[in-house]
């Protein structure tokens, strides 16, 4: 008698992220004290950050602003009373013990973002991930580790209070992502959506964009969560993806093997590609949180708000739709030249001044993408204008220029940028289209290759190619191809 | 009594003072006394009054995004117990729960 397998318990990954961006202001979130990366130790600290007594902390304007823009972009509801907390707890990092955030009312809740997914078709899709909230707080200093690369191990460490009080907007997701791939994506847009509105420079090598992902697994259709556990330490989307992916199959095997989960924070390591367990979580932390006296409430009027809301750019989800369903081009075009808003605004420029939208996006995305990349430049930089890229276009889909010509004049044009008109009018580039003047060419051609002509006519047919090709030496390339082949072959076959 | 020596002997952990058992007695009693005030407070009826965290109805209290650099940043490591170059040296940190969050 057989008995049949046990069915397989499915599991499935219940992931949120919370993100810190830096906010890309001139001086700290409670003084004027600079934010720049990478000065020397403990020199952009003043009495303020440095948590010296009878100091007074000021909210910074801009802050207020990016944090504000930031939750309007996401959906979020801005809070009609904000105010800002101590949340106590002793680090060295921290000068004051105790870090001046956000508590029970953060400036914006209950938002959301759409990310674009590839389903198992290739087709792609949309997805809504919920925002919980959105704060404001100060960061914290940093430390290095004496005697060792990691904490464990090292025997002193060294603070580095710059970083202390640079402004810090965290964003924290519904637990709505399911996937690797789906977390990565919500990051990404996340990362796009901040640079567009040119609130944080989103750099996770230097630390302006920092995720911890929460991750726990249930069985499928179990609406309760399972024990979570936190991963940090990631500083890529890529590293993201691996690191959840990663969670996800170990703690799968854990529980197939009737193991129980602990609640606790693990680190990505990059080396090992795989997560390791930092520290057990016992309970939750008491944090001691209260109203911090020394600042006041945020009660935004109502035409600030306004002020702020009209001044949003088109946010890179809009954008995409757009090209996809009014310029015809596809999702895989639509997401790359959205990434980056210059290059979009670039590319919309050069559609407004009349180039095709598809022949834009491909000379965008091929040869001027990579002058740019050889070269280090951004978009902005280019000397090649829109109006010229435009030009360029129309003059190849009017037939004055082939397309090979067209490349021949793109390293000037990128370099000096100027009219492609104008250029191609002074080098007398214009394509040869008319049929008398292409028929004496030809026939000039044919009278200097006799023995070439003798052989095509005995049956040396490929030889075609070797007359396109002296006709296009003879006219410096600017036969119109289509139309010389025509005639060409007419006048081969006698 | 509202508070017993160990709720005393948790706050004080988590204010990082060390206290002794005989402190933690006394002290016991001295909170137990200043709590009882709160608890007359508790008299009043403010149910229909709205929290607040400040006495002085002040908001939207902010500055412009214009840099000052602080003129001495050095005077902070002067005054540390143990600078070691630009850094402030810091002994080894145990991993204990109330770590960096």
């Amino acid at each position: 008698m057989t008995s049949a397998a046990p069915v397989k318990t499915q599991y499935e990954a219940v992931i949120g992220l919370e993100t810190h961006c830096q906010l890309k202001t001139t001086t700290k979130i409670f003084c004027s004290c600079a934010t720049d990366f990478g000065a020397p130790p403990n020199h952009q600290v003043c009495p303020i950050c440095m948590g010296m007594p009878g100091v007074l902390p000021v909210l910074n304007q801009k802050v207020l602003e990016y944090a504000v823009k930031a939750g309007l972009a996401l959906n979020c509801q801005i809070a009609s009373y904000s105010k800002f907390d101590r949340k106590q707890y002793f680090y060295p990092d921290l000068p004051k013990n105790y870090q001046i955030s956000q508590y029970d009312l953060p400036i914006a809740e209950h938002g959301w973002l759409e990310i674009e997914l590839v389903d198992a078709a290739g087709d792609p899709c949309h997805k809504k991930v919920g925002i919980t909230r959105l704060h404001m707080e100060e960061d914290a200093g940093k430390l290095v580790h004496g005697g060792s690369d990691r904490l464990s191990g090292s025997t002193y460490s060294l603070a580095d209070f710059n970083r202390t009080g640079v402004p810090l907007c965290e964003i924290v997701s519904e637990p709505d992502l399911r996937s690797g791939a789906e977390a990565a994506e919500y990051a990404q847009e996340l990362r796009r959506i901040l640079r567009y509105l040119g609130v944080c420079d989103g750099n996770m090598q230097e630390g302006s964009l920092r995720c911890d992902v929460n991750i726990s697994m249930r069985p499928v259709g179990q609406t309760k969560f399972g024990t979570k556990v936190e991963i940090k330490n990631m500083n890529s989307f890529n590293a993201i993806q691996r690191a959840i992916d990663y969670e996800i199959e170990r703690q799968t095997e854990a529980l197939e093997c009737g193991e129980l989960i602990i609640q606790e924070t693990r680190l990505w390591e990059e080396g090992t590609q795989q997560t390791i367990s930092m520290r057990v979580k016992e309970g939750s932390s008491d944090y001691r949180y209260f109203p911090e006296p020394d600042l006041c409430a945020i009660e935004l009027p109502a035409e600030q708000l306004v002020q702020w809301q009209s001044e949003l750019p088109e946010l890179p989800a809009h954008k995409r739709h757009y090209y996809e369903t009014e310029l015809g081009l596809s999702a895989y075009d639509a997401r790359l030249l959205t990434d980056d808003r210059v290059v979009a605004e670039y590319f919309e420029s050069t559609v407004v001044a009349g180039g095709n939208p598809k022949q834009a996006a491909n000379w965008i995305m091929g040869d001027i993408t990579g002058y740019l990349n050889n070269h280090k430049l951004s978009i902005t930089e280019l000397a090649l204008q829109p109006q010229g890229l435009a030009e360029l276009i129309v003059l190849i889909e009017n037939s004055t220029i082939s397309s090979k010509i067209a490349k021949d004049l793109l390293p000037e044009l990128l370099s000096r940028g100027g009219s492609a008109k104008e250029m191609v009018e002074r080098q007398g580039l214009t394509q040869i289209a008319d049929p008398g003047t292409l028929t004496t060419m030809i026939n000039e051609v044919l009278l200097a290759h006799p023995q070439e002509l003798e052989q095509y006519r005995n049956g040396k047919t490929k030889l075609q190619g070797f007359f396109v090709g002296q006709i296009m030496k003879k006219t410096g390339g600017r036969a119109e191809p289509k139309i010389t082949n025509q005639l060409l072959v007419q006048k081969l076959k006698g | 009594m509202i508070i017993d020596a160990d709720q005393v002997r948790k706050v004080a952990h988590l204010a990082r003072l060390e206290i002794t058992d005989t402190e933690a007695a006394q002290l016991t009693t001295q909170l137990t006394g200043i709590l009882e005030y709160f608890e007359q407070l508790r008299e009043l009826d403010v149910s229909d009054i709205a929290p607040t965290a400040r006495a002085i109805d002040v908001s939207n209290i902010t500055r412009p995004d214009e840099l000052h650099p602080y003129p001495h940043p050095e005077t902070f490591l002067v005054g540390a117990p143990n600078p070691e170059g630009d850094f402030f040296k810091v002994p080894q940190i145990i991993n204990t729960q109330d770590v960096e969050p």
